[in-house]
Formats: structure tokens, sequence, C-alpha cells
């Protein structure tokens, strides 16, 4: 039998076409799977960005000017390979977080939909602890909790800061990834399980060749979601003192000593994170605007 | 109830003059709402039992046990011989015996129709590609729908996903195949060739139980007919008097609203 909203309604996955207390409700479901905010850049805010520095720069160039220093330009092209070499230690940073918290994420994820009660409690309670946690928290524990070199067998592996800041960033990624996989798997109709059952899949069969591969359209939005709030919160291994861009930044001003140079210079850095964040946003977008209409 | 010795005992004495299911004072609970209250009837290979009955009666809850998608709390059921409700069930093998086809039909939207019927045998039964994809050829032949192997079941009509759908269970070779309402999510014009495919295939012999308010084709097509109400079966028998002359009065209600 289906319920009364049901039939009035028809099934649909579009939301426009649910009653508003339903549309919220999805609105809800899927903020909380995400974990994270949204980001929804716009080409002005990369405007607003570039105007800042622009502006910023001419009021420096001006000031200089009058103290008969090198333009602002002209230091920052100095040092523009400088940053921009630091920006790629974040975005190296970003990508082997993500796959980390991705690889680690999944198992956790699948293990909250397991059979076993203590294997759900615990996932579970990991996912949730991880997830809430305030990630300058998380990298501080890994910073100074994991020691500076592993011996294996004889051997010495070195463990640097920036490995230690990585795991520490991979923490939350994993969480958040944890809850993308429980909420996506979670939202694939039981019909689905219930053929594959009928026909004699195994669990770990059904979840392997007919849930999982149902997901990954599904995951994959807030999942991309995911990664540019990580790539914006790579800047946060500065804190503990780790040479990419943030670090590299401060660096450079305190090397140059000239006060007015600080908002064009992290204008600059700012830029660099929206030309980065920005095309991804806008695909994160557009793929969820698809799948809502396709399913 | 009946220990594994038992089960095994009978598991090894069944042969094809005993029912190829045998349903035995069946009770099922959702928590407190009782939804089977003691069921019992056989089918015998190659008969083809259709069950009627009003919503919520309990029709679908009696397939879902027969294939063990949920678990009956007492009583007995055995297919081939398996017995269903024993701690010890092997749902895998259980399974394998028994098709099912869904009312929401349940392709998997990820994988082309082919690869829908192909899909099971290989990964659950291990059997050969090639051998399985020259099967899963000609059982898309007799579904009628040569020609839609690579379709994705989303460029399919519902009449032909839901062929698909029988295709991919008669690809485990079923000894029974059981049918929930497998119309009801049709149009009239669709409905028809889903009836079709069916009819062939009791009329090859393939032992079916059929949920359905298809009651012109119930008639044609049942050796029995069940009418259930409130999780007991009320009236059974051959369709011509079942239909001809129902003695209970639900049955004679119910049969009144939809004749
Ligand atoms: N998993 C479940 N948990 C709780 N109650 C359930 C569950 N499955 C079915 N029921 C209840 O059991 C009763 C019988 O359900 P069932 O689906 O077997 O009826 P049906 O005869 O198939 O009805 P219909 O013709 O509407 O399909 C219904 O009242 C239903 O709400
Ligand atoms: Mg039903």
């Amino acid at each position: 039998m289906r319920a009364a909203g049901e039939r009035l309604y028809g099934t649909t996955d579009l939301p426009v076409l649910l009653p508003p207390g339903e549309r919220l409700l999805r609105r809800a479901s899927r903020e909380r799977t995400d974990g994270v905010p949204r980001l929804t850049l716009k080409a002005w805010h990369g405007a607003v960005i570039a105007a800042v520095v622009l502006l910023a720069a001419a009021a420096a160039q001006a000031q200089g000017a009058a103290e008969a220093r090198p333009g602002v330009l002209t230091a920052l092209w100095k040092w523009v390979p400088l940053l921009v070499e630091g920006f790629l230690f974040n975005i190296a940073i970003s990508f082997l977080g993500m796959g980390i918290g991705t690889a680690l994420g999944t198992v956790l994820g699948v293990m909250q939909i397991s059979l076993l009660p203590p294997v759900r409690a615990g996932s579970w309670i990991v996912t949730q602890f991880f997830r809430n946690a305030p990630w300058l928290v998380l990298l501080f524990f890994c910073m100074f909790l994991l020691p500076f070199e592993f011996r294996v067998m004889g051997f010495v592996v070195p463990f640097p800061d920036w490995v230690k800041a990585t795991l520490g960033l991979s923490l939350p990624v994993m969480a958040n990834v944890s809850e993308i996989v429980r909420g996506a798997v979670q939202s694939i109709p039981s019909g689905q399980w219930e053929a594959a059952e009928s026909l004699a899949f195994s669990r770990r069969q059904t979840l392997v060749q007919i849930i999982l591969p149902q997901c990954i359209k599904r995951m994959l939005p807030p999942w991309m979601n995911l990664y540019a709030i990580l790539t914006m919160a790579t800047v946060l291994a500065s804190v503990v003192g780790v040479s990419e861009v943030m670090t590299l930044t401060q660096r450079v001003l305190s090397a140059e000593s000239r006060p007015e140079l600080l908002v064009p210079f992290y204008g600059f850095v700012l830029l660099l994170f929206f030309m980065y964040c920005y095309p991804i946003a806008r695909f994160t977008h557009k793929l969820e605007l698809r799948y809502v209409v396709k399913l | 109830m009946s220990s594994s010795s038992e089960t095994a005992a009978t598991q090894a004495t069944w042969t094809p003059d005993r029912p190829i299911v045998s349903i035995h004072g069946v009770h099922k609970r959702f928590g407190d709402f009782e939804v089977l209250r003691g069921v019992t009837f056989d089918v015998m290979k190659g008969d083809v039992v259709c069950v009627i009955g009003p919503s919520g009666s309990g029709k679908s809850t009696l397939l879902r046990c027969i294939n063990a998608l949920v678990p009956i709390d007492e009583g007995s059921i055995q297919v081939a011989g398996q017995e269903v409700h024993d701690p010890k069930l092997d749902k895998l093998a259980l399974r394998k015996k028994v098709g099912m086809v869904f009312q929401q039909y349940n392709l998997f939207p990820h994988k082309t129709a082919l690869q829908n019927v192909m899909m099971a045998p290989i990964q659950v039964l291990k059997q050969d590609k090639a051998e399985v994809r020259e099967r899963a050829l000609k059982l898309m032949k007799k579904v009628r729908l040569n020609g839609k192997e690579d379709a994705y079941p989303g460029e399919l009509s519902g009449g032909q996903q839901q062929r698909v759908a029988i295709a991919r269970s008669l690809a485990m070779n079923p000894d029974v195949m059981l049918f929930d309402e497998v119309t009801a999510a049709l149009d009239p014009e669709t409905v028809k060739e889903v009836l079709v495919t069916i009819r062939d295939l009791a009329e090859e012999g393939m032992t079916c139980m059929l949920v359905t308010h298809e009651m012109g084709f119930a008639r044609e097509i049942a050796d029995m007919m069940y009418f259930t109400d409130n999780g007991v079966i009320v009236e059974s028998g051959p369709p011509k008097e079942f239909f001809a002359n129902p003695r209970d009065a639900r049955t004679k209600e119910f049969l009144g609203q939809i004749l």
C-alpha cells in the first residue's frame, strides 16, 4: 500500500515536485550527511578578491613610490614562484589527505551498515567523534602524539611534520567520507537489496557488485565538496610549522618587512585558492543538478 | 521446531511425487502484529498457484517467507525438502532454488538488461561467462526482448523491465518462481505482454506461485486458487469451482468487489 502523500505527489527525486515538508527534510538530511558546509562559490567572489588585491596593490604602490621603494608588483613577481610552489605543496597535502581519508572512510562507512551491532556502534562512535572534533585540534593531536620516525624491521621510516599534518587532516575527511558512504548506501531503495538477496547474492557481493556502484553517483558531489573544503583547510598546517603557502607568505612578509604588502600578498594567496576551488565547486553543483534530475 | 537431523532426513528423501513447496502452520509476526496466522498448503512440481486477497492480508509476506527474505516465527516451509525454519538454514542454497519477481521490477539500474540477466549466474553460481551469455541471450529471446540486450533499465518501459526481471530470475534455473503482483505497477496495455510471458513459463511446466489481482488471468492459468484474509487461508480450490461458487462470505465479498 502506498502512503497517501506518495500517491498524491508520486515518487520523485526532483525536490521541487515534493511537498514542502518533505523538501525541507531532504535538505536537512543532505546537509547532515555532508557534514561540512556546501561551498557556494560564485564568479563575483573571485572578482571581489581580485579587486581588493589590485586596490591594495595600488595603494601600496603609491605609498612605496613616496618612499622610493621597488613596486609592489615587482615584489610580488619576485616571490610568486616560491608562493606557487608552496601552494602546490598544499595541493599535494590535500591529494594525499583525501586519498587516505577516502580509503579509511569507505571502510568505516561500510562498517556503519554492518549487521554486527558492536561493529556498527564502534564505527558510528569513531565517525561521530572525528566528524565533530575541530580540525585544528585533530591536527595538533597528530602533531604531538605521533613520533617523528618509525622503526620497522630495522628500517627507520622518517615521519616529517608534513606527513603528520596530512594524517591529522585525513581524520576528519575519513569521518565525513564515512558518513557520505553510509548516507548513500541507505539512500539506495531496499528493493535493490531484496532483488539481490533473492538472487542468492551474499551480503558482501550485494554491497560490492550492486549497492556501492550505484552509490558512486550520489557520493561524488558531497565528496568533491569535501575535497574543496579540505584544500582550504590545508592552510591549518601552517599553525604547526609546515612550509606550505601560508607559512611561506608569513616568512616572505617578514623578510620584506613592508606592512603595506600584507594585503596584496595574502590577497594573492586567497586568489590562488579561489582559482583552484571555484571550478571544483561549479562542477560539483552541475553534477548534483544533473543527478537530481536524472535519478 | 524441526531438528536439523530431521531436516537432513527430509532433504534426503525428497522425491518429485512430494510437494516442491510445503507450507505448514506458518505464523509470522511483525512486533505485536500477526501477519500470518497459521497458513498451510502444498504446491506440487509444475503447478501454478494463485494467491489472492485484500490488501494487507499477508500475501507478499507469505512469498517472502518462502525464500527467507523474512524469517518465520512458527511452523514449517520446505522447498524441495529444504526446511526454511531452521537456524542453520543455508539461505543462499535455498534462494538458488527459488526465483522471485517483484512489483517494482528492482532491476539493477547500473547494468544493461543482458548484464542484469547474466550477473547472478556468473557471480553467485560461478558459471562460465560465455555459457551464461549464451543462455542469457536465449532468455532475452524467450521474454521477447531480443534487440534490447544493451539497453539500460531506465531506457525500457515498465513491461519490458518486468520481463527482464523474469529473465533474470530464470537465469538461475530455479525450481519455483514467485511473482508478487508483478503487473500491479504497469499500465493496462503492457500488463498483457508480461502475462503472456508468465503463461508461456507455466505451460513449459515451471512451478509458479502468483500473488495477483488479475482474476481473469488467474482463472486461466491457475491449478489452485487460494484466498487469504487476515493472515489465514479462507478458501481454496481449483479456479473453476473457486470462481463459480465461492463458499465463504469473505471470498464472495472480495470477488464481488473485483469481478
Ligand atoms: N517489514 C515489516 N514490518 C512491519 N510490518 C510489516 C512489514 N512488512 C509487512 N508488514 C505489515 O504486514 C501486513 C501484511 O503485509 P503484506 O505486504 O504481506 O500484505 P499484502 O497482502 O501483500 O498487501 P498488498 O496487497 O497491499 O501488497 C501489512 O499490514 C504490513 O503493514
Ligand atoms: Mg503485497
